[in-house]
C-alpha cells in the first residue's frame, strides 16, 4: 500500500441537449423577463481598444448540413494580447473587452457571429509568440462533451507558419482547417465536426 | 482551508481529461451523436495562457430571483407548479479545493416533462409560471444553492420509446477556459436513470453514480421543500513552483 492521491474524478460531461437555449441565452429562446440580456452577446463597447473584426461561421455535421441548434462560446486575448481574467499575471487587459462570447447557431440559417477585435499575439509556453488566435467551445445535442479548437487568421500567415500549436499539426493540410477566410474586417471560420474537411478539434 | 490559495490567481495548466472516464464522441445508441461526433484523434495541447485563463462573472450582475426557478418566471403572486425542491452543493476541483466564483446555469423541463422551447413538441402543457432556466455563482467557499421544481421524464425520439430520465442541466465555469463543463443531474431512486440511452454514453458506471443526487434529509425544509445535494468537480490544476513561468517564480 501507498498513501492515497486523494483526487476527485472530474463530474462527467453530458450533452448540452437539444434546449440549451433555455439555460444558456433565454432571451433567444423567447424567455424573455428573467435575464436583461443574454450573456456573452456584448464582447465590444464604444470604448474597446484595437481592431475591430466580425467572426462569423457555421458548425457543419457529418452530412453537410450545418446545425441549427448548436451553442458556441469563444474566448480570447484583447488588441494588446492580455486576457481579461484574473490568472493574466502580464498585465491588465483593457476594461472595455471582455474577451468572452457566447452565440447560438442561428435557427434558420446555422450561422454564429462576434463582433469582437483582433486578438494580438500571446506567449506559448516556452515565451515564442503564438500566432493571434480565437479558441471556440462548441456544445450542442449529439455533442457528449464540448468541442474545443482555435480560429487563426488568413492575414497572418508568417506567425501562423512559426506557431507552436500549428506546427504541431502531422497532417499539414489539416492545418487549413484551423484558419479562417475572408479579409479584415470580415473572418468567416467554418467547423466541420467530421469528413474530409473535419477541423482539428484539441484536447487541452 | 484554502482561502489564502484561492485569494491568489493559480496559473498551472490543468490535469489532463481522463477521456475514458467521460462519454466517447461516437455513442450510436445516442443517434444524433453519429453524424455530430469528430472522427479524428484530438490534438493534446498542454494548456497555455488561451486555456488557463477565463472569464469571471461577478455576483452583482445576479438578479434576486435568478436562483429561484419557482418564481423568476412566474406572474407576482403566484408560484410554478410541481414538488419544490432546493438544489445544492459544492463546486470543487479535482484536488478537493473549492472553487469560489463559479458560473452556474441551469435549464430543466417543467414538472410534467415538457420544456418552454419552440421545437419541444411533447404532448405535456406549459406551466404559464415557469420558464425552465435560473443560475448562481459560488460563494467563497465554493458553495451554491437554488430552488425549483422537480423536473418530469419525458419521452424524445431516438429509439421508439426513449425517455429521459429526470435531469436539470447545468452549464459550468471554473477558472479557465479549459474547466468549461455541461453536465446533467439525476434525482436519486430513478429507475429510468439506467435505461436513457444517453446516460449510457457514459461508460464508467461510477461517472455515472456520481450524477446522481441524493435526497437530503437534512437540509430538506419542514413544510416547504426537499432537499438534493450535487456536488460538482471541475478539472484540477497543476502546482506552478517548479515551471518556469513568464511572469517569474
Amino acid at each position: 500500500m501507498v498513501q492515497e492521491l486523494g483526487y476527485l474524478k472530474e463530474t462527467a460531461s453530458q450533452t448540452a441537449g437539444p434546449y440549451v437555449h433555455i439555460g444558456l441565452t433565454p432571451n433567444f429562446a423567447g424567455i424573455g423577463g428573467v435575464y436583461d440580456a443574454d450573456l456573452g452577446t456584448a464582447m465590444v463597447n464604444d470604448k474597446t481598444l484595437g481592431q475591430r473584426i466580425t467572426v462569423k461561421g457555421r458548425v457543419i455535421d457529418g452530412a453537410g448540413a450545418p446545425l441549427k441548434d448548436a451553442l458556441v462560446e469563444i474566448w480570447q486575448a484583447d488588441g494588446a494580447g492580455l486576457y481579461n481574467s484574473p490568472s493574466e499575471l502580464r498585465g491588465t487587459a483593457d476594461p472595455n473587452f471582455t474577451g468572452w462570447g457566447r452565440c447560438p447557431t442561428g435557427a434558420e440559417d446555422g450561422v454564429f457571429t462576434f463582433e469582437t477585435v483582433k486578438p494580438g499575439r500571446v506567449p506559448f509556453k516556452d515565451g515564442r509568440k503564438m500566432a493571434p488566435h480565437i479558441s471556440f467551445w462548441i456544445v450542442a445535442r449529439g455533442i457528449n462533451i464540448g468541442l474545443s479548437t482555435r480560429m487563426y487568421f488568413p492575414d497572418e500567415q508568417e506567425a501562423n507558419d512559426a506557431d507552436p500549436l500549428l506546427n504541431r499539426i502531422e497532417h499539414r493540410h489539416r492545418v487549413a482547417t484551423l484558419i479562417a477566410s475572408g479579409e479584415a474586417p470580415v473572418y468567416t471560420f467554418d467547423i466541420h465536426l467530421q469528413g474530409e474537411r473535419e477541423t482539428v478539434f484539441l484536447d487541452i | 482551508m484554502s482561502d489564502i490559495a484561492n485569494k491568489r490567481p493559480e496559473t498551472g495548466a490543468f490535469f489532463p481529461r481522463d477521456r475514458a472516464w467521460h462519454a466517447p464522441a461516437f455513442t450510436p445508441g445516442y443517434k444524433t451523436s453519429v453524424l455530430r461526433s469528430p472522427q479524428k484523434a484530438l490534438l493534446s495541447l498542454d494548456g497555455t495562457i488561451s486555456e488557463i485563463t477565463g472569464p469571471v462573472f461577478g455576483h452583482s450582475m445576479l438578479g434576486e430571483l435568478d436562483n429561484d426557478l419557482i418564481h423568476n418566471f412566474a406572474k407576482a403572486g403566484e408560484s410554478a407548479i410541481g414538488e419544490r425542491i432546493i438544489v445544492h452543493g459544492r463546486v470543487l476541483d479535482e484536488r478537493g479545493r473549492p472553487v469560489p466564483g463559479a458560473l452556474l446555469e441551469f435549464w430543466q423541463a417543467n414538472a410534467g416533462g415538457r420544456y418552454r422551447h419552440k421545437k419541444e413538441t411533447y404532448l405535456a402543457p406549459l406551466d404559464p409560471n415557469f420558464g425552465g432556466c435560473g443560475r448562481t455563482i459560488t460563494d467563497e467557499h465554493g458553495y451554491y444553492c437554488f430552488r425549483t421544481v422537480k423536473p418530469g421524464p419525458y419521452p424524445w425520439p431516438n429509439g421508439v420509446n426513449d425517455w429521459r430520465p429526470a435531469h436539470i442541466h447545468f452549464s459550468v465555469f471554473g477558472h479557465g477556459f479549459a474547466q468549461r463543463l455541461i453536465t446533467q443531474m439525476y434525482f436519486e431512486g430513478d429507475p429510468m436513470i439506467w435505461k436513457c440511452p444517453i446516460v449510457n454514453t457514459i461508460p464508467d458506471r461510477r461517472a455515472v453514480e456520481l450524477l446522481i443526487a441524493p435526497l437530503d434529509w437534512g437540509n430538506t425544509i419542514p413544510m416547504d421543500a426537499r432537499a438534493y445535494k450535487f456536488d460538482i468537480v471541475l478539472r484540477g490544476r497543476r502546482s506552478t513552483l517548479f515551471e518556469n513561468r513568464l511572469e517569474g517564480n
